[in-house]
Order: structure tokens, then sequence, then C-alpha cells
């Protein structure tokens, strides 16, 4: 009989369909992605008096705070690993005092602005003799925040690794030490590394907050410029394609890594 | 707490198996385990006595304390009362001093003379099958790799598992995971292998491998002690079967005995809703 054959037709005939649905999709969805971008560019164009000679000057001299933004945001995001190691170390520690100063920790700089943390450093540490570069202010303040949350992160990477992996662990003979650094922790490295690359991200953008304290960074490069020449809005608009471009990218890039780690995987289980 | 433990009493129907040596003394005696979870008093004084070469299997209904029982007895739970000694190494329960460092170093000695085998089989996935085996021996005993490895092959060998050396546990089914956690066990060469329902999270199909290995270790004389369901293997690999019910051993003694014949009342009525079930399938 034929019936194999129709079967085969049929399912050739649906993989089609949903084949052309799908494409349809995605022109649909790139059609509205290009009209929203030309609407907005419509609405600059028009109502904004966009000084052609101006943009060409103004473009450069605020890209020229990507490096800052990108060191600071590098070096904060290295010291918010550290701390958040020993914070998560600390908060699942049986030690009362380690837990203690841990979870003062998170909870202080969780429970204030990350703005009123990084005046705090540029402002009121002078008050006590110690005057600080506003770079060291900004990765300082935001090392501090984004560790806080981080630790987090990290207990809950650590807590996410099975129990019955330490238990292998000590019974086999590791003391709790072992167990841990040969154990655990490569596994909880493997769960907490995307959230460190979403982290950075959002450093990127909340490292703009360091232009209140004279950080020459994008923001306080685009502000400067706009202010002199009272075309702020243009400017903003500049950095903003700059942040959002830079964001655009090192997603891109966190998600390379991502797939990378994730072919990489041991935890991929096969049922059986 | 009595500063004075009780010695280790030999139960009346506690006798050496036929592979043990002649004059042989206990490798493990576990005196009096009692185990309280907060109000809970899951194991209340339980006692058994473990010579070299034999395989004793623990019975029970869920919840009866025999898994908690056998993680006393290298103290991944630390028990309230009792003492555990495996191979002239001995720790006793301390519920008012767990942490000091000296018991700590006992509890290891222990753990190295005790080797485990979990339900959840517990493989290290970041790892692969040669390194799980190998990761305990060089980093615990300080042993060189190339030993370490040369032991590991040998009881890969053994579980029949020498061609997945370098594979990772999650492209591994679930009877070879654990068979892989058997020679992980075996490399570190304990005393003692203990298992914990070595087959309940194992797909039907997959048991019989897992079971076959665990009988061969116990016709070359390996000494077990196996918590487990599966009775045509406790019948047929054990020297000497354990029944416990809430927290205590209602019955000890020969397969043929507790599994065939029980005497106790709770042990008779266990066992026949095992085999209703075994009728209806």
């Amino acid at each position: 009989m034929n019936t194999t054959q129709d079967a085969q037709a049929l399912a050739s005939s649906v993989a089609a369909n949903d084949h052309r649905r799908a494409a349809a999709w995605r022109l649909r969805f790139r059609i509205v992605s290009a009209t929203i971008l030309g609407l907005i560019g419509l609405f600059i164009a028009v109502y904004l008096n966009v000084d052609a000679s101006f943009v060409t000057r103004a473009a450069p001299f605020i890209f020229q705070g990507v490096f800052l933004t990108i060191a600071v945001s590098l070096l904060s995001i290295t010291l918010a690993t550290i701390l958040a190691t020993f914070g998560a170390l600390g908060r699942l520690s049986r030690s009362a005092t380690a837990n203690a100063i841990a979870s003062f920790y998170v909870s202080f700089f969780r429970g204030t602005p990350l703005l009123l943390q990084l005046l705090f450093w540029y402002l009121a540490l002078p008050q006590i003799g110690l005057v600080l570069d506003p770079f060291v202010c900004a990765v300082g303040a935001l090392g501090m925040n984004y560790g806080a949350y981080m630790t987090e992160l990290f207990r809950a990477g650590i807590q996410a690794v099975p129990t019955g992996q330490r238990e292998a662990a000590v019974a086999l003979g590791m003391s709790e030490r072992t167990a841990f650094r040969r154990i655990v922790a490569p596994q909880a490295f493997r769960i907490i590394v995307p959230a460190i690359g979403n982290d950075f991200v959002a450093m990127l953008k909340d490292s703009s907050l360091a232009s209140a304290v004279t950080l020459q960074e994008i923001l306080w490069k685009a502000q400067n410029i706009g202010r002199k020449e009272f075309k702020t809005l243009q400017t903003l608009l500049i950095a903003a394609a700059v942040y959002w471009v830079m964001t655009i990218i090192f997603t891109a890039v966190q998600n390379r890594v991502e797939k990378r780690l994730a072919a990489g995987d041991r935890h991929t289980e096969m049922k059986g | 707490m009595p500063n004075e433990r009780p010695p280790h009493t030999v139960h009346p129907a506690e006798k050496p198996g036929i592979l043990v040596k002649p004059g042989a003394d206990p490798v493990l005696k576990a005196t009096g385990i009692a185990k309280w979870f907060g109000e809970n008093h899951v194991l209340r004084g339980a006692s058994i006595t473990v010579w070299p070469g034999e395989t004793v299997c623990i019975l029970g209904r869920s919840g009866s304390g025999k898994s908690t029982f056998l993680r006393s007895l290298n103290f991944l739970e630390d028990p309230t009362d009792g003492s555990v000694e495996i191979d002239g190494v001995v720790v006793g329960a301390d519920p008012f001093h767990r942490e000091g460092a000296e018991r700590l170093g006992r509890i290891r000695e222990l753990r190295l003379r005790a080797g485990m085998v979990f339900q959840e089989f517990n493989l290290f996935p970041h790892l692969s099958v040669i390194e799980n085996c190998v990761e305990a021996p060089i980093h615990v005993k300080g042993m060189a790799r190339a030993e370490a490895e040369a032991i590991a092959e040998k009881y890969l060998a053994k579980v029949g598992l020498s061609e997945k050396r370098d594979e990772y546990p999650s492209r591994l089914s679930g009877g070879q995971r654990q068979r892989v956690a058997i020679a992980r066990a075996l490399t570190m060469q304990p005393k003692v292998l203990l298992f914990d329902e070595p087959t309940s999270a194992l797909d039907p199909t997959l048991v019989g491998e897992v079971l076959k290995v665990m009988a061969d270790l116990a016709h070359e004389g390996r000494t077990m002690v196996v918590v487990t369901h599966e009775m045509g293997f406790a019948h047929e690999a054990a020297d000497r079967v354990y029944y416990m019910d809430q927290g205590e051993f209602a019955e000890v003694g020969p397969p043929e005995q507790v599994i065939d014949a029980p005497r106790d009342a709770r042990t008779k009525e266990f066992l026949s809703r095992f085999r209703t079930l075994g009728d209806k399938r």
C-alpha cells in the first residue's frame, strides 16, 4: 500500500509549511524593527535640528570615553568577583563572625543607592583625609556594590551544586576544603559565569554614574561638550547610541562564551 | 554523656559467613547507633557486626531508618549515640563536640576504609570516568597519577567499562554510571563497601548489570554492606540479612531464614507485601 508514501508526503509538506511560517515571522520582525528605528531617526531629524558639523566634532570626543568606560567596568567586575567569592563563602560559612560580616556587607551595599555610595567615596572620604582619584572612586564604588549583588548570585550558584556531590567527595575521604575546591567550586563556576557576563553588561551602563564624580567617561564627555554649545540633547543621543552598540557587542560576546560553556557542559544529563 | 561506651555485643544470629577465614576478627562493628532528627527518633540503637569477606544486606520499608543507619557508618549522618569501628578505627557519637579536629581526622580515616556507592551515583560531572576514579587517590592519599590510573583501570575492567575510560558521566547510561561509581569506590581500596540502595534510581532494564557486578564482588570476598530492596540479590549474595523496622533490627539471620521463613511478625508482614506484588507481576 501507499500509506508510507502518503505519510512521508504529509510530513514533508508540514515541514515546508513550518519553514514558510518561520521565514514570514522573521520578515515581519525585521520590518517592525526597521520601522521603529526609522521613526526614531525621522523624529530626530525633524524636531532636533541636527547640526551635522557639530555631530562630527562631538561624536569622536564622546567616543574617546569608551576606553575609560570599559576600563572601569573591567576592573570593577574583577573587584566584584573577588568580593563576591569571599562574600559567598562567608554567607555559607558556619562561623558566626564570617557570616555576620558577609551578611552586613550584602545588606548595606544592596540597601543603599549606588549613586550615593559613589558620592560617599568621592565626597565623604576626603573628610577623613582620604582623597581618591575619580577612577579609584568609581572602581571602588561599582566593585563593592556589584560585589554585594554577586555575593548572593555566587551563593546560589554554590548551593545549586547537588549535596550528593559534596557527600560523594567527603565519603571518599576528602576534607571539606578539598571537596569544595576540587568538586563543588568547579561545578558552581560553570553555573555562575553566564551571570557574571550579564552583570558586566549592566556595569557598562551603570559606570555612567561615575560622571557624577567627574570621571571622564562616555556620559561625562557627552554632557561636557553638549553643555558648552547648548546641544546636550544631541550629545546625549550620541552617548546613548555608543552605549547601545557596546551593549549589543558585549552581549554577543557573552552569548558566544555561554554557548562554549554549554557545549562543554557535563551537566546535560542523558536519561537512563 | 557517659564516658564509658557499652562494649560491642555480637548478636547470637551473627555468625561469620562462609568466605570468612576462621578466627578472623570483625572488620566492622557498629554499636548502639541512635539518631534523633529533632524530635524524630529515627534510629533506636542498632548494632551490626561484619566479618571480612562477608556481604550483608539490610532490608526494610522506606522510612525504617536503614539508609540513615548506613550513612551513620561513615558519618555522613552524625549519630546521636553509639560508635562505629572499621578496621581498628573507632569513632563514637559525640553530639556536643562534633567539630573537633581530632575527631574529624578520625572520621576521615574511617571513610578511607569504607567506600560508598550512592543511590543517585553522584559521579563528578565535570570529570571524565578515569578522573572520577583517580581524584581521591591522588588528592587524598597523595598517590602518583600513574599508579592511581593503573588501579582505576583494573577496576574499570572489572565493572566492564574499560572503553568508557575517557567519557564524561553525562554520556553514560544509569547502569554504566553506577558501575563507574563502584569502580571509583574500589580505586580507594577500602576495607568495606557501603551500598545505599544502588539500583533504586535505575531504569528497570539496567538493574541487572549493576547487580551482577555487585554479586561478582560478593563472591570474590569483598566485604559489603548493602541497603536494598532487591530480594533476589539479598537471597543469592548475602551471608546475612538484617530486617530494619522503626530504627531497630527486628530480625537477623541467613537469607534462607529472614527472607524465606521470617520469625518476626514485622518481617513476615513486610515480605508478604513483597510476595503479593511479586506474584501479580
